[in-house]
């Protein structure tokens, strides 16, 4: 069995955000980088499977020469090996054409990534790439258990749970609590150099869309506490201050 | 200033930085960790948020019995433990400084990272150090993945900095199969866990200890309850009861008498692993500290804005930035001559020996230093929490008591110092240093008109170099005279000693920090290491203050008349400093941690 595990590269959770270029680009400046925490989820399920089921795992990622060291933390967490495409994750639908187009070419059972990225969160490339492989895609999956050729997983859905049964291959997006995150330990860490960390070329230009420019959130502003007994305060200030009533 | 090629390709001898210009170039530093080594170190950060943060209550408690060895086991699983042992032994046989980055992120662990410093060094080290091959393949593997623990008996009720003075006794049994171990140990760092015991005992009436290899399984090991402590609560601290313990002659570790010497240099590591655990330890108090400063209101604004405040800051990063320059100095000094021993031909474990005992003085002062700056930082870290920092439910509460044994264990403090002065006189006594010919060098400066050169060099640090030259030869003026006087009773003057140590520690760390500082411009340019040319500042500023206070007590312990007068005023012109701003200087060090909100180096 052959597991593709799609990771992102993204900023820690706790980065400070800043842009430049005149709004255009994300400032990396002092930023440090982690696996998209929704894609190491999935990797941790899928490293998981191959210990139970004698697989092979490659990890897959869109991205510049910067990433390799995120994707080397994937190959000490136990990936077998893994591809860069050398190319800006720019776009879901740029990204989701270079998945496709490599996971095809690998021949993989299971496709795994996360349910989104933490970056610009679009949540689709998934889907896109079951659309663009003609496979089943199933997202947020939140268990995954493999019988055979067959694999039963389970959402969450608005009020409930759902159970799907779905025959391999088929793309999954991935969230806790599919499996606990793998802190990766020192022989991963010392073997992950020797692993193969193929760079291929994009293929295709195709864009969905164009960056236009971002934008910060505006400032919090100054809050004023007032006392729960003082509801008069509350519209008095409501009404002449924040002018909101 | 200038180093010639030949000088860098010449092996650095331990001691010898206080005689010996070193050049940026020539040593390591943090910032250069490869990729790999930050990635062990993110390991290390994960396995404390994981399993130890969320649980220190509970750690601390002792309530279950369990939880100490279940990380142990758990550390094992990620080979935390395995790190300094061979491959061949199933570990990583990382380079020494690697094990001390790891020594540091785990630092911060609070009683884990006492249990695991046991383990993994005063526990494992003796046996792969001096083991002979059938015991290293017997213990090490299962000691590298935790499946075996491992505690060090030393102390004892009536032997504790006087080491080697120990009652504990080993005789051997009339068919000559094994020795039967007698006495009591204290203070046994792991000891309600442990399924291996280095034991130090003394066979008939032998002068020096020896060393053996004890399985719990033996029999005849018994243990009072565990210790109740100021501080790392939930470290197992027990006496352990040596009854009739039986222990096969092939569990001998090394030779009959050699065990004093192996606890020795068994603790030159610890010493140095201590000094960077509590560099672990700092970084996570004042980046708690710096965030609690930043949400804290008082007078309208948070308490960060406050001069006072930012001088805590400013001088808590300061010194641990100071402190961690010298210890991975120190580490890669260590890394290099271990290979350039193994490259002579010398056996593996033979030039880990060598190469640390090389350094046992650099071992000394980081020791000495880190668990001193780790005191001040907790000090201050409850002082920014003000009585939230009092408060047991505070964060700094824990932080506060759990530092104060490393001033203590691996050779108190006082211990230390004298060690680092006796080891340099006895290295210019047997001719390996040669402290002489720059002692008299002072001397004759001394009685010749005032260098007043310098003030109008260019470049980075001119002056700031002078001033560290100027330290040492303070120190060398100091000592010089001292020796002189005293001869072979100096070791009588623990005051004096204490004195020369303060400066020879001092100049040490001020100088690491200094290289760090001009080689971190080499690599990043002037404009984009501001704050760290203001920290090697004002830790030079501190260093040579407390030279310069610390000189005058010796002198004055001693001198009289004339030279007294004499060397005062040398001291004075060695001790002097360009001024700067400092005031400005801290408050910009402090700008930059307030802003990045947690300790940034
Ligand atoms: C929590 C904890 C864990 C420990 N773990 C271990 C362990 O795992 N294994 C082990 O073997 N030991 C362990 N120890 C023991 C520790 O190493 C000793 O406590 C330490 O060496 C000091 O010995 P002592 O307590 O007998 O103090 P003393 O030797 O009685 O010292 C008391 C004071 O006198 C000073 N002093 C003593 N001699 C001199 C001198 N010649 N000149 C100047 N001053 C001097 C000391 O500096 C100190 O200030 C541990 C101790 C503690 C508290």
């Amino acid at each position: 069995m052959k597991i593709l595990v799609c990771i992102t590269h993204v900023p820690d959770t706790t980065s400070r955000i800043s842009f430049t270029d005149n709004d255009t680009k994300f400032d990396t400046n002092g930023v440090q980088f982690i696996i998209g925490p929704y894609d190491d989820y999935a990797l941790a399920r899928a490293v998981e499977l191959k210990e139970a089921n004698g697989a092979t795992l490659t990890v897959l990622n869109v991205g510049l020469a910067d990433a390799e060291p995120t994707i080397r933390k994937a190959l000490a967490i136990g990936a077998d090996d893994a591809i860069r495409v050398n190319a800006e994750p720019s776009d879901s639908l740029f990204v989701a054409n270079q998945i496709a187009h490599y996971a095809k070419e690998g021949g993989y059972d299971l496709i795994l990534m996360g349910r989104e990225s933490i970056d610009f969160n679009g949540g689709v490339v998934h889907g896109m790439v079951g659309e663009i492989l003609g496979l089943p895609s199933i997202s947020p999956v939140m268990t995954l258990e493999l019988d055979g050729n067959t694999a039963q997983l389970s959402r969450e859905i608005e009020g409930g749970k759902e159970q799907i049964e779905v025959d391999l291959p088929f793309v999954a997006g991935c969230q806790e609590p599919i499996a606990e995150w793998k802190i990766p330990n020192m022989r991963g860490i010392m073997t992950a150099r020797t692993k193969p960390l193929n760079v291929v070329e994009p293929v295709g230009d195709e864009t969905g869309a164009t960056l236009v420019n971002f934008e910060m959130p505006p400032a919090k502003g100054a809050v004023k506490m007032i006392d729960a007994d003082n509801v008069g305060e509350l519209v008095d200030l409501l009404k002449n201050e924040a002018k909101v009533l | 200033m200038e180093t010639s090629t030949q000088d860098t390709q010449k092996a650095i001898k331990g001691g010898e930085f206080l005689i010996r210009e070193t050049a940026a170039s020539e040593i390591f530093i943090p910032e250069e960790w490869s990729e790999e080594q930050k990635m062990i170190a993110q390991t290390c950060n994960d396995f404390l948020d994981q399993e130890v943060f969320p649980h220190l209550d509970e750690i601390d408690s002792m309530k279950n019995p369990d939880i100490m060895p279940g990380l142990m086991d758990k550390a094992g699983a990620l080979g935390l433990l395995g790190t300094s042992v061979p491959e061949q032994y199933g570990g990583f046989g990382m380079n020494f400084n690697t094990t001390m980055l790891v020594a540091e992120v785990t630092g911060a662990g609070h009683s884990f990272a006492v249990a695991l410093n046991a383990h993994t060094g005063i526990g494992t080290l003796p046996i792969l150090y001096y083991a002979n091959e059938e015991q290293k393949q017997k213990y090490l593997p299962k000691l590298a993945t935790g499946e075996w623990k491992a505690a060090y008996c030393l102390t004892e009720p009536d032997s504790g900095s006087d080491a080697n003075s120990g009652k504990t006794k080993a005789e051997l049994s009339s068919d000559g199969k094994h020795y039967t171990i007698n006495g009591q140990k204290m203070w046994i760092t792991n000891g309600g866990f442990a399924d291996i015991f280095i034991v130090f005992a003394k066979i008939e009436d032998d002068k020096n200890l020896t060393a053996f290899i004890v399985e719990k399984g033996f029999g005849g090991i018994t243990m009072n309850e565990e210790e109740k402590k100021m501080g790392i609560k939930g470290s197992s601290t027990r006496q352990v009861f040596f009854n009739d313990c039986k222990v096969p002659v092939e569990n001998m570790l090394s030779e009959r008498e050699n065990g004093f010497k192996i606890a020795v240099n068994i603790l030159n590591v610890g010493r140095i692993k201590l000094g960077a655990s509590a560099i672990g330890a700092c970084k996570k108090v004042i980046s708690t500290a710096v965030n609690y400063a930043g949400e804290r209101k008082q007078f309208g604004t948070s308490i960060s804005d406050f001069g006072a405040i930012k001088y805590k800051i400013a001088e808590m990063t300061t010194r641990n930035f100071a402190s961690e320059s010298a210890s991975y100095r120190a580490g890669q000094n260590i890394d290099d001559a271990y290979d350039a021993l193994l490259a002579s031909g010398m056996d593996a474990p033979k030039a880990r020996l060598k190469s640390l005992e090389e350094f046992a003085i650099e071992c000394a002062i980081l020791k000495v230093h880190g668990s001193e700056v780790l005191d001040y930082v907790v000090d201050e870290g409850v002082q920014i929490y003000g009585g939230m920092g009092f408060s047991a439910e505070g964060p700094m509460d824990r932080a506060y008591r759990d530092a104060r044994i490393n001033r203590i264990f691996e050779g108190t403090n006082e211990i230390n110092r004298m060690l680092c002065i006796d080891m340099l006189l006895k290295r210019a006594m047997k001719g390996h240093l040669d402290l002489m010919t720059p002692a008299m060098a002072v001397q004759q400066e001394l009685m010749s008109i005032p260098d007043f050169g310098a003030a109008d060099e260019e470049g980075i640090f001119v002056k700031e170099k002078k001033a560290l030259n100027n330290l040492k030869k303070a120190g060398l003026m100091a000592a010089g005279a001292a020796v002189q006087k005293f001869m072979q009773k100096l070791g009588e003057e623990q005051e004096i000693l204490t004195n020369l140590a303060d400066m020879l520690i001092e100049g040490y760390i001020a100088e690491s920090c200094l290289l760090r500082v001009e080689k971190l411009i080499a690599q990043k340019g002037e404009a984009n290491c501001q704050v760290e040319i203001d920290m090697a500042k004002v830790y030079l500023h501190r260093a040579v203050e407390i030279a310069g206070s610390a000189g005058k007590e010796a002198i004055m312990s001693f001198a009289e008349g004339d030279e007294l007068r004499l060397m005062l005023m040398g001291l004075k012109r060695f001790t002097k400093m360009e001024p700067f701003n400092i005031k400005d200087a801290r408050r910009r060090i402090a700008d930059h941690v307030i802003a990045k909100n947690e300790y940034p180096f």
